[in-house]
């Protein structure tokens, strides 16, 4: 019985417990997606993220031991960042069109989400931290971990806040758009892009490919563009 | 392309990203100017992104796997939501409720005064 538990002891703090434990609950959290039919309160992610962390504690793991294992998976957020190149050259001819009004769109839709959030949350009481970390809470999460490490909020808080946002976006957008009456698949996808990045881009997908294709280019120019705007507006703010 | 040869070409531009971000000390992320840098050499040889298209979308596809591990993170902030839960419920739900409106609007706009007045 002792040296059941030693080797369990050994083992939960070793990278590899971490790794298995990242990839076992994302394919299930999948297979959870896909049987409550892509029903984005099911995201993926989010399932994971909760998983892991019930396993964790009931376990008794902290953070810092999970992540030795995990930061492999982690690391790939460079890589794939840099990866998002090549969707973006394919969707490039669509956006000579309209590249201007979008450009226009992105920019000021990154700007209002990030610093609403902040002044919302400042005004509430929140902490200085907390504010900062929001700023970049609508761009896809290894560029919005980068701009919060720059601008000294908590990436990992910053990634929470990512999650968050694109589930409510998910949710929120296609209701949002009857109620306003905004009927246009390339404005609606645009608005989803660059509001719940990702996870936006996947719930357009699945309402139409025009409406999909819009959202993705619009995240990826967010993700691009994001990181030299909001950095400068926050200095405009604080200087 | 071969899979090994693609998470090279990739690693290879987020380093240069990496030392560009050093030297000229910006406040952009590498992997971000690694992305541009290869958006770039896409636009001088296209036939680089066909060979690229394959692998990748393999990684793409599985792009939110990626932030789990940072999700996870939320453990180590659990005493901060607890103390601040209204005030970040408030900001999120507003500001993306904002966030798409605007842009849609914004868009909207640009796109009627761009008609109004063509080039």
């Amino acid at each position: 019985m002792n040296d059941y538990s030693a080797i369990w002891v050994y083992l939960a703090a070793s990278p590899l417990f971490g790794l298995t434990l990242t990839l076992t609950c994302y394919l299930l959290a999948l297979q959870i997606y896909r049987k409550g039919r892509g029903n984005p309160l099911l995201t993926p992610v989010a399932t994971s993220i909760v998983m892991i962390i019930a396993v964790l504690s009931v376990m008794d793991i902290p953070y810092d031991s999970y992540f030795s294992g995990a930061q492999f998976i982690h690391f790939l957020l460079g890589p794939a960042t840099v990866a998002l190149a090549i969707p973006l050259f394919y969707q490039l001819s669509k956006l000579k069109k309209i590249w201007l009004p979008m450009t226009v769109a992105v920019i000021c839709g990154i700007t209002v989400s990030g610093f609403s959030a902040y002044f919302i949350a400042r005004a509430l009481g929140a902490s200085t931290e907390t504010i900062l970390s929001m700023i970049p809470k609508s761009v896809t999460a290894p560029v919005a971990m980068g701009i919060s490490e720059q601008i000294n909020g908590l990436p990992t808080l910053t990634a929470v806040f990512v999650v968050i946002t694109g589930v409510l976006g998910a949710i929120m957008g296609v209701w949002l758009f009857k109620l306003f009456k905004i009927n246009d698949d390339n404005i609606k996808g645009v608005a989803m892009g660059v509001t719940a990045h990702g996870l936006g881009t996947a719930t357009s997908l699945q309402i139409n490919q025009q409406m999909g294709a819009f959202a993705g280019l619009a995240m990826a120019l967010s993700a691009s563009v994001s990181a030299f705007v909001l950095p400068f507006v926050l200095s405009l703010i604080n200087p | 392309m071969p899979f090994l040869s693609v998470m090279t070409i990739l690693l290879i531009y987020q380093l240069v990203g990496e030392l560009i971000v050093r030297e000229f000390n910006m406040t952009v992320p590498g992997p971000v100017i690694g992305m541009l840098l290869m958006l770039f050499s896409l636009l001088v040889k296209r036939s680089f992104a066909d060979q690229l298209l394959k692998p990748t979308e393999m990684i793409l596809s599985h792009f939110s796997l990626l932030f789990i591990p940072a999700g996870v993170g939320l453990m180590i902030h659990l005493s901060r939501l607890q103390d601040e839960w209204l005030a970040i419920t408030i900001a999120l739900l507003s500001s993306t409720v904002l966030g798409l409106l605007v842009t849609a609007w914004t868009m909207m706009l640009m796109t009627k005064l761009m008609n109004r007045n063509p080039k």
